[in-house]
C-alpha cells in the first residue's frame, strides 16, 4: 500500500493521506463554483429581498428607500395576521398530529406482522403524491355537495354535516387533515427506521425485568428515538412554513382569505398585486420564522457533536 | 487562404446585417390568448401583419388571467429587453407609462382618427400623459345576467330587471328545486357579483364615485352599506358548494339546468357557444338586474414598448393600425365573445347578446353610465383593487361581519393600499 502514495496526482483515487499541495486544494477547487453560486443565488438574493423590503417597490423593483415602512404596513394589514395565525394553527396541529399518527403506525407495524411490506407501502404512498394532487382530491372529498357529507346524507343520515371547507372558521382545519394524510406515512417511515435501529437486547433486558409492552415503549424505546423525533419536527415544520401548493389546490386561500398562509400572502402581493416591497417584507418575516427553528437546531447539533 | 477568410467574414457580416434587418421589421407580441378560439383569433392578426410584409414573433404565455404573462413581462422589462407589444390593460398601462417604458402611437392615432373612432372613456385608458401608448382590442361587458330558460319556465319566473325581482325569482327557483344563482367562491368572482349588485342598486354615478374615484365618503356611506347588504343577500341564492369553484363550472351549472342564473362577464358566452347553444333560445342574456342603463367594461389592449430602431417602430405602428381595422376586430371578437372596440362596425355576424352589448355600449358612452370594471382591473391600480377584493370577499364569507364594518374597511383599504 505504501508505494502507491508516491505519485501525488494519481493518489487522489487511492485513499492515501492527503500530502501534496494540489491534493489539499482539489476538493476546495471542485467545490468553489458551487459555493460561489449558492452564495450568490441563495444568500445574495436573500440580501436583495431584504433590500427590496426597505423600498417602496411596487410593480418593478425600485430603490426608493422608505425604511421599515413596509413592515409597518404589514403589521397593520389584517390579512397578514390572518395568515400568520393560520400558520400557527396549521403548523402546530400538523406537526403534532403527524408525529402522533406516525409514531402509532410505526409501533403497530413494528409488531412483526404479516404483509408488513405491503402495509408500509400503502401508508407511505401519499408521500409520493404532490400536494397539488392531495389538495384536489381532498377538495372533492370535502365539498359538501360531492364528497363525504353528500355520501353520508345519501345513506339516510339527513342531518349529517361536514362542511368545514366552506366555513371560514373551520376551513383551516381541512388543510391540517389533508396535510396530515399526506405526511404521516413519511413520519411513520422515519420512526420505523428508528425503531429498527434500536438494539434488541435492550428491549429483551426490559422484558426480562418484567416491564409491560406500553411501558417498554414509553420508557425505553421513545427516549432512544429522540433524534428521530427531532428530525421529523424539523422537516414537518419546514413543510408547514413553506405550504403553498396545498392551499392553492385545496381552498385557494378561501373562503374569503380564511385559509391564507404567509407563503400565499407573499405570492399574491409580490406577483399579482404589484406590491413587491410588501411581499419582500413578508418574505423576510417568513425567513425569520425559518431561522427561529433552524438556529436552535444547528446549535443543539453542534453542541452534541462537541460533547460527542 | 486570407482572401477566403475575408470573404467568409464579409459574408458573415452581411448575413448578420440581413438578420438584423429581418428582425427589425418584426413585432414580438406578448399575450395570453392561448385557448382554442383565442389562439385562432390571434392568428388572424399574425396573418394580417405578414400580408403587409412584417414578421410576427409570437410570445404567448399560457395562464388564464395573465398573471404568469405579467411575471414574464416584468422579468423581460427588468433585463432591459421588453417585447415590442404586450397585452396590458387598464390602469396598469399608466404604471408602465410612468416607468417610461412605453412608446407613443400618436402618428397612427392621428392618421386613423382614433379620437373620433374611440369613445372618450376608452381612449383615455389608452393614453399616458396625453399620448396614445396602447390600442384597444376588444370590449367585454361585465354586468351580464345569464339564465337557463327551462329553469325559469319550471319556476314560472321572468328575467328579472331589478334586484328585488332577482331575489323574488331566486326564491321561486329554489322552491322549484334548482340553485337560483350559480357562483364560484373566488375573490374575483365575489367582486364581479359585488360590483354588478352595487351598480344595479345604487346606479352608475355612485359606482364612479366609490369604485373609480375612491371617494371616502362614498366608500363608507349609507349607499355603500345598502350595496353591501344587497350583496350579502345574493349569497342566499347560491349553493354551499361554491367556495373555490371555477367560473366556467358555475356557467356549466346554468347550461345543464342545475342553476337558473349566473352573474358573469360576457366571456361566459364562450362556454354557452362551446356547448352548442344559441343565444336567446337555449340561454338568455340580459344586463345585470337594475343596470340596463349602465355598462361595466373590461377592455383588453396591446401596449407598445419604446423601441429605438426605426423599422421596428414602423412595424409597431402597423400592428396598432391593424388591430383596430374591421377585419381583425370582427374575427377576434366573434371568437372571444366580446364586442369590437370601435363602435362603428357592422354587427350582422354577431349574436343577439353581442348586438345588444354594442348598442348599450354606444348608448351609455353618450348618455353616461359607461364605467370601468373594478373587479377586472380597469378602475383602480392592482394594489388598491387587491385591498378592496380582500374586504369584499372577507365580508361576503363572514356571516358575522356587519355591512357598516365592511364599509369602514373599504375606506381604509382605499387609503392604506398605496405607499
Amino acid at each position: 500500500m505504501k508505494n502507491t502514495s508516491a505519485t501525488p496526482l494519481g493518489a487522489g483515487a487511492k485513499r492515501s493521506t492527503p500530502s501534496g499541495g494540489l491534493q489539499a486544494w482539489l476538493p476546495r477547487l471542485v467545490l468553489a463554483p458551487s459555493v460561489a453560486i449558492s452564495l450568490f443565488f441563495v444568500y445574495g438574493f436573500m440580501l436583495w429581498t431584504f433590500v427590496l423590503s426597505l423600498t417602496s417597490s411596487r410593480m418593478l423593483p425600485s430603490y426608493d428607500f422608505v425604511g421599515f415602512g413596509q413592515y409597518a404596513r404589514l403589521m397593520a394589514n389584517e390579512r397578514w395576521w390572518v395568515a400568520s395565525t393560520n400558520l400557527m394553527i396549521f403548523g402546530v396541529l400538523f406537526v403534532v398530529v403527524c408525529l402522533v399518527i406516525g409514531a402509532l403506525l410505526a409501533i403497530l407495524l413494528d409488531q412483526k406482522i404479516r404483509q408488513e411490506g405491503a402495509l408500509r407501502t400503502i401508508y407511505l404512498y401519499p408521500m409520493a403524491l404532490s400536494f397539488i394532487v392531495t389538495g384536489v382530491v381532498w377538495k372533492w372529498l370535502l365539498n359538501p355537495q360531492l364528497g363525504i357529507q353528500a355520501m353520508v346524507q345519501g345513506w339516510g343520515f339527513e342531518s349529517f354535516r361536514f362542511d368545514w371547507i366552506v366555513d371560514p372558521d373551520m376551513a383551516i382545519y381541512t388543510l391540517v387533515i389533508a396535510a396530515v394524510w399526506q405526511a404521516s406515512g413519511f413520519v411513520m417511515a422515519l420512526f420505523l427506521a428508528g425503531l429498527r435501529g434500536i438494539d434488541d437486547s435492550i428491549i429483551k433486558a426490559a422484558q426480562l425485568d418484567g416491564a409491560s409492552l406500553p411501558r417498554i415503549y414509553l420508557r425505553v424505546v421513545m427516549p432512544c428515538l429522540r433524534p428521530v423525533v427531532f428530525s421529523a419536527v424539523m422537516i414537518l415544520a419546514h413543510i408547514a412554513i413553506k405550504s403553498f401548493d396545498l392551499v392553492v389546490a385545496l381552498t385557494g386561500g378561501g373562503p374569503g382569505y380564511a385559509t391564507d398562509l404567509p407563503a400565499t400572502f407573499m405570492y399574491a402581493h409580490a406577483f399579482t398585486r404589484a406590491q413587491i416591497g410588501l411581499g419582500s417584507a413578508s418574505a423576510m418575516l417568513m425567513l425569520g420564522g425559518v431561522l427561529a427553528i433552524l438556529i436552535p437546531y444547528l446549535y443543539s447539533e453542534l453542541r452534541s457533536r462537541k460533547h460527542g | 487562404m486570407s482572401t477566403f477568410k475575408k470573404t467568409t467574414l464579409a459574408l458573415a457580416l452581411a448575413g448578420a446585417t440581413l438578420a438584423t434587418t429581418a428582425q427589425a421589421n418584426e413585432v414580438e407580441v406578448l399575450h395570453w390568448w392561448t385557448s382554442g378560439g383565442e389562439a385562432r383569433a390571434a392568428n388572424v392578426l399574425k396573418e394580417l401583419m405578414e400580408a403587409e410584409g412584417y414578421g410576427w414573433q409570437d410570445f404567448a404565455v399560457a395562464g388564464g388571467g395573465g398573471e404568469t404573462a405579467m411575471t414574464v413581462l416584468k422579468s423581460r422589462a427588468m433585463s432591459g429587453n421588453p417585447p415590442s407589444a404586450a397585452q396590458i390593460k387598464g390602469p396598469e398601462i399608466q404604471e408602465w407609462g410612468e416607468l417610461g417604458l412605453l412608446g407613443d402611437l400618436n402618428d397612427v392615432a392621428e392618421a386613423e382618427g382614433w379620437d373620433e373612432l374611440l369613445p372618450d372613456v376608452v381612449a383615455d385608458i389608452m393614453r399616458h400623459d396625453g399620448q396614445y401608448v396602447a390600442v384597444p382590442v376588444n370590449v367585454h361587458r361585465v354586468n351580464w345576467l345569464w339564465a337557463n330558460p327551462e329553469v325559469l319556465d319550471a319556476a314560472g319566473v321572468e328575467m328579472p330587471t331589478t334586484l328585488d325581482e332577482l331575489f323574488e325569482a331566486g326564491e321561486a327557483i329554489r322552491e322549484a328545486g334548482f340553485v337560483p344563482l350559480a357562483h364560484g367562491g373566488q375573490a374575483w368572482q365575489d367582486a364581479t357579483v359585488f360590483e354588478s349588485v352595487l351598480l344595479g342598486g345604487q346606479g352608475s354615478e355612485f359606482y364612479q364615485q366609490a369604485l373609480v374615484e375612491l371617494d371616502p365618503e362614498a366608500l363608507g356611506g349609507e349607499q355603500m352599506i345598502d350595496a353591501l347588504e344587497d350583496f350579502k343577500r345574493t349569497r342566499e341564492l347560491m349553493d354551499e358548494g361554491m367556495p373555490g369553484r371555477d367560473w366556467n363550472v358555475a356557467t356549466a351549472m346554468v347550461i345543464q339546468g342545475v342553476a337558473g342564473f349566473q352573474l358573469m362577464g360576457d366571456w361566459a358566452k364562450g362556454e354557452f357557444t362551446a356547448a352548442g347553444l344559441t343565444a336567446g333560445e337555449d340561454y338568455l342574456c340580459a344586463a345585470a338586474p337594475g343596470t340596463e342603463d349602465a355598462f361595466t367594461f373590461n377592455i383588453d389592449s396591446l401596449a407598445m414598448f419604446r423601441v429605438s430602431d426605426d423599422e421596428e417602430r414602423e412595424a409597431q405602428q402597423a400592428l396598432a393600425r391593424l388591430v383596430l381595422e374591421p377585419t381583425f376586430q370582427e374575427a377576434f371578437n366573434l371568437a372571444k365573445g366580446s364586442i369590437p372596440a370601435r363602435p362603428d362596425l357592422d354587427m350582422s355576424e354577431f349574436d343577439s347578446c353581442a348586438q345588444q352589448s354594442l348598442a348599450d355600449f354606444q348608448r351609455t358612452a353618450e348618455e353616461g353610465g359607461l364605467v370601468p370594471s373594478m373587479a377586472h382591473g380597469m378602475a383602480v391600480r392592482a394594489d388598491i383593487q387587491g385591498a378592496i377584493f380582500d374586504v369584499v370577499t372577507n365580508y361576503f364569507n363572514d356571516a358575522d361581519m356587519p355591512a357598516e364594518e365592511a364599509a369602514e374597511r373599504m375606506v381604509s383599504a382605499a387609503e392604506a393600499a398605496s405607499f
